[in-house]
């Protein structure tokens, strides 16, 4: 197994009285796919958060490529502008397709943002559009552009929050393929929190199920989906509403 | 209906000849209004973006800016007169740098009280406005808060035109305050509205009418830039 990315430990998030996840240990490795499944409300959406940096966890440990993550740090920032997060709704900027995707480069004031977001909209194959502006996109079109600002930035981890519910099968099988195409070329780590069972068996290298904030299962996906060991998910996998 | 066109004929005629008096309070209007509307922009935009992205804003804070939005102009004139007074708590101090009343400096700060509530409040309420995904997009893409900041005050720049062009017509169309600490000093603190009460005090409705009429074409200039900039921002 390659090093691990993440390494989480006794991570908790609540907001006020309610614990909304708690993760004991999760080791998440350079260049794998971790499909995140469970119920709404399982807490997938504030994992993900809690490994964008983007919130501290209330109490435990993100280590992150080896250094522990202190929010107090200077180190917060490089950390944070290695991971990014593509959400389920694209928020793209008012601005036009081609800047959007230049966007996230021009914060780390790196050279070259124009090319580069040139060749990650190839990668989404919606060069064409790059004078397009963002508010005149379609449902697919903007998702598209969205996970091409996040290719941009070449991230070391790529968070994907269901970046595929309500979007056409063409429209996710593109950013299926293009996820996969950036970790095999890249070897980045992606955690992809999805609904679609069919589509965590396809892309994922394991699958994790979430229930009430905590993890009930981390497995291969092939496992997981063919020889779960907890009952919960045996009935996740197979229909069946699980609390 | 006559006297409404005879003015706007009188107004015209003014403007067009370059009226050196009707200039020259045009001059102190747009020097009053855009002075005090540029410290209050300044100063309130990054105010109201601050407060807007803070998670948790002191309802006090809130409450004061809507207040300010509230106080009538001329009980504003009157807090700025009774404090630049000789005898007043910051007038008394004799200090060079502190504007005297009856100066067009004393008519910009009274006139920065007024704009800069507003002009905050409206910042706070665009910036408000502003999707919540979109700020959590931007952080994870890796802004830091300036930089989140900058792209906040983007998204809501429309809302931010709205308060910057408001203020202007309210400093414009004042009254009130400029009359106070102005004291409508002829070819010094004489603006635009303070040159109507005289005229129309005096009887001289011809000229009142036409100065109204530039105060219109000023209005109607500001809100013809707030309709540019507005279709711009949408691209």
């Amino acid at each position: 197994m390659a090093e691990p990315m993440y390494a989480l430990s006794g991570v908790l998030k609540r907001y006020g009285h309610k614990t909304a996840v708690l993760v004991e240990r999760l080791d998440i490795c350079r260049g794998e796919v971790l499909a995140l499944v469970g119920p709404s409300g399982a807490g997938k959406s504030t994992l993900l958060r809690l490994l964008n940096f983007l919130e501290p966890p209330t109490s435990g440990h993100v280590d992150f490529d080896g250094a522990r993550f202190d929010a107090e740090t200077p180190m917060a920032l490089a950390q944070r502008r290695r991971v990014t997060t593509v959400f389920q709704r694209p928020a793209l900027l008012r601005m036009s397709v081609r800047d959007n995707v230049a966007y996230g480069l021009r914060l780390r004031g790196e050279a070259g943002a124009g090319s580069r977001a040139a060749d990650a909209l190839r990668q989404v194959g919606l060069q064409d559009l790059a004078r397009s502006g963002a508010a005149t996109l379609s449902g697919g079109e903007a998702q598209r552009v969205a996970l091409a600002r996040a290719l941009a930035i070449a991230p070391e981890v790529l968070l994907l929050d269901e970046p595929t519910a309500n979007l056409d099968p063409a429209n996710v099988r593109l950013i299926e393929a293009a996820v996969l195409e950036h970790r095999r070329a890249r070897g980045c780590a992606c955690v992809w929190v999805t609904h679609n069972l069919a589509q965590a068996r396809r892309v994922a290298d394991r699958v994790a199920l979430m229930l009430e904030g905590q993890l009930v299962e981390v497995a291969p996906a092939a496992e997981f989906f063919s020889a779960p060991k907890d009952p919960r998910t045996a009935a996740f996998v197979g229909g069946e509403m699980v609390w | 209906m006559q006297d409404l066109i005879n003015a706007l004929g009188a107004a015209i005629r003014l403007l067009v000849s370059f009226d050196p008096v009707l200039w020259g309070i045009i001059g102190v209007s747009m020097r009053m209004s855009l002075t005090a509307l540029a410290i209050s922009s300044i100063v309130g935009i990054p105010l109201g973006v601050w407060m807007g992205l803070r998670p948790r804003r002191p309802r006090w804070l809130t409450a004061l800016l809507y207040t300010g939005m509230g106080v009538p102009p001329v009980v504003l004139g009157l807090l700025v007169y009774v404090f630049l007074s000789r005898s007043g708590v910051v007038g008394s101090l004799n200090l060079e740098w502190i504007p005297l009343l009856f100066t067009v400096e004393a008519m910009i700060i009274a006139q920065t009280l007024r704009a800069f509530p507003m002009v905050v409040a409206l910042t706070l309420s665009s910036v408000l406005a502003v999707d919540a995904a979109v700020r959590l997009q931007v952080r994870a893409l890796g802004a830091t808060e300036f930089q989140l900041g900058v792209a906040v005050l983007r998204e809501a720049r429309s809302g931010v035109v709205v308060a910057m062009v408001g203020g202007f017509a309210a400093l414009i169309s004042e009254v009130g305050a400029v009359m106070l600490v102005g004291g409508n000093v002829a070819g010094q603190t004489r603006v635009l509205t303070t040159a109507i009460v005289l005229e129309t005090g005096q009887g001289n409705f011809d000229r009142a009418l036409a100065l109204g009429f530039v105060v219109l074409v000023l209005a109607f200039a500001g809100n013809l830039l707030l309709a540019r900039l507005q279709t711009s921002s949408h691209g």
